[in-house]
């Protein structure tokens, strides 16, 4: 299937990642002929067939549910790009 | 020979027995990473902790408390998070990260001794076949192709963990493989790494690529230092509700040499269209080493190898594109300057289009679509049926009683960097073909050299195993290195 401007731009936005104009053609062509790979996929029979959803038949675990950590407020900031009195700060949300 | 050269089981055995002391084999692979920046695999060099921990190693030899890993050097692939050390997993989008935590896998390494020199180039979050998307730039491969200076790539992702491994900056490096980022950088650089069974080594602190398909495993100089080293990686972690909590064996006892009336599979399915001859070539020499070695050789199907590439770039891309939301600008890592008047969405966007690198804006924009309202049908969910197809195929021919598959590990010999960047995407996704299958089928798969190339470069066989028995596997595949002889080594020019 072929992605045209517009779709692309719709997936840009979409994964909230600017990409500029000029650059979507570009973008549509790429994404087309990766998306036309995948159409090999159509040939296949997959009636009656469960999508995978686990790699190896196991029960995931349960842990219990109890606080194991906490108090690490400096260390959860550390890496932080603006972080400002115990929080992180990001532009203004709500007018 | 300096000691940088050494597998893990030499130095293992020469540290026990006092022959060097954990230090002076830190210092002789230190001196040899300083000498090899040429090759661009070491990232971020941590000569203080190698120091520190070597020094602790010496103590515990010292006292008789050595495992087999301690005060063995080695490099650690850029997408575990070590403490207090730059962890980008090859983006722009985490410099400057510099985790509070320690992933589990190098924790258990460090707990039995291990000592980190570094942290090695790779592809950006993993996504590549020859380490040419890292913000770092290239690494390179010790290899080059007889008489040329042409600059070759060690494969990718773990490209730059592979470089040190066959150039002897390290005695061994970790790796991640979530379509064959171990397997195929190890066969084209003349080394040994190993896939995991899904869930056999711990994936918590390893940058998430695709969690369905991420194995973290070892990368050596043989089939022994893996059995050794995996080992030491291995187990149940609670952290990681996807790790099996079963028993660990004892993997590098099981090298016994003994695989007479093993049953090795051959897919009929892994020879395809436009394979050079020497591929070719190398699988039936690899074919008559098992039958030398007393094993039967059966030729198998696997009907649905063939959609195994697509249905992996529908499936990896789309977890990739959850994985990757993290990075918004907020809590770690780069956040792009803004101009008045932007909003949050602003800085999402600018922040990811600043700091995600063109492959990775593109894996995250396919995944996106394939998961998109009215997309998530016809490709995500026909591609998850088509993956348990492709693991139905395996488990009934290990059902018939097939104890391993032997194929080629690459469809081809290291390319030069740049010699694929005019290339669509998908050239670059074919170098996956044999080995993606096995991620998708979460089974454990190695890849071990075999023979050299008309150029005089490396070329590797791949075994897979059954689910869990990488005992059998690593038996396989330490006969097939003991028949192969492989002994070649890319010439100094670094």
């Amino acid at each position: 299937m072929a992605i045209d401007t517009d779709t692309a731009r719709k997936v840009a936005k979409l994964a909230r990642i600017r990409v500029e104009e000029a650059d979507l053609p570009k973008l549509a062509g790429q994404l087309s002929g990766i998306l036309g790979f995948m159409e090999e996929l159509n040939e296949v029979d997959v009636t009656g067939v469960e999508p995978m959803t686990s790699v190896t038949p196991m029960r995931l675990k349960l842990r219990a549910d109890v606080v194991t950590d906490g108090n690490i407020q400096p260390q959860v900031l550390k890496n932080a790009p603006d972080a400002r009195e115990g929080f992180f700060a990001v532009p203004k949300v709500v007018e | 020979m300096s000691a940088n050269t050494w597998t893990i089981a030499a130095a293992r055995d020469a540290l026990r027995k006092g022959e060097i002391s954990a230090v002076d084999l830190t210092m002789s692979c230190m001196t040899a990473m300083d000498a090899g920046d040429d090759l661009n695999a070491f990232v971020h060099k941590t000569p203080e902790i190698a120091l520190d921990q070597a020094r602790a190693a010496d103590q515990r030899i010292k006292a008789g408390d050595a495992p087999a890993m301690c005060g063995i050097p080695l490099g650690i692939k850029d997408l575990f998070c070590t403490k207090g050390v730059a962890s980008q997993a090859g983006s722009n989008i985490l410099k400057g990260f510099k985790p509070e935590y320690e992933s589990t896998v190098t924790s258990k390494l460090f707990d039995a001794g291990a000592v980190m020199l570094g942290k090695l180039n790779m592809d950006e979050f993993a996504m590549g076949s020859s380490n040419e998307t890292s913000a770092y730039g290239n690494a390179v491969s010790p290899w080059r192709r007889q008489g040329s200076d042409v600059a070759l790539t060690p494969g990718g992702s773990s490209g730059g963990s592979a470089a040190a491994v066959a150039a002897d900056l390290c005695l061994a490096a970790t790796g991640t493989d979530t379509g064959g980022s171990i397997r195929q950088p190890a066969a084209f650089t003349g080394i040994v790494g190993i896939k995991p069974t899904y869930g056999r080594v711990s994936r918590w602190g390893v940058v998430a690529f695709a969690s369905s398909l991420d194995q973290a495993g070892p990368m050596t100089k043989s089939v022994r230092d893996a059995a050794i080293m995996l080992q030491a990686m291995c187990g149940h972690d609670p952290k990681d509700s996807t790790s099996a909590d079963i028993p660990v064996p004892d993997f590098e006892a099981a090298l016994t040499g003994d695989i007479r009336g093993k049953v090795i599979g051959i897919p009929k399915e892994y020879r395809m269209d436009g394979m050079p001859e020497e591929i070719e070539a190398l699988w039936q020499t690899g074919i008559a080493m098992m039958r030398d070695a007393g094993a039967e050789v059966r030729d198998i199907s696997l009907p649905h190898t063939k959609y195994a590439l697509p249905a992996y770039y529908v499936i990896a891309p789309a977890e990739a594109s959850s994985n990757l939301a993290r990075y918004d600008g907020v809590r770690y890592g780069h956040r792009a300057k803004l101009a008045a008047g932007d909003g949050i969405t602003e800085m999402y966007e600018k922040t990811r289009a600043e700091g995600f690198g063109a492959e990775v804006q593109r894996r995250i924009m396919v995944g996106t679509y394939v998961l998109s309202a009215g997309f998530y049908d016809a490709y995500y969910n026909r591609a998850r049926k088509v993956r348990a197809l492709i693991k139905r195929d395996f488990e009934t021919v290990f059902a018939e009683g097939i104890d391993a598959i032997l194929t080629p590990a690459t469809p081809s010999a290291a390319f030069g960097l740049g010699e694929m960047s005019d290339a669509d995407p998908i050239q670059m996704y074919l170098n996956d073909v044999f080995t993606v299958t096995v991620n998708l089928a979460g089974l454990p798969g190695i890849s071990v050299p075999v023979g050299l190339d008309a150029q005089g470069l490396p070329l590797g066989l791949q075994l897979i195993g059954r689910p869990w028995d990488e005992a059998e596997l690593l038996k396989c595949a330490h006969v097939l290195e003991h028949r192969a002889g492989f002994v070649a080594k890319a010439e100094k020019w670094w």
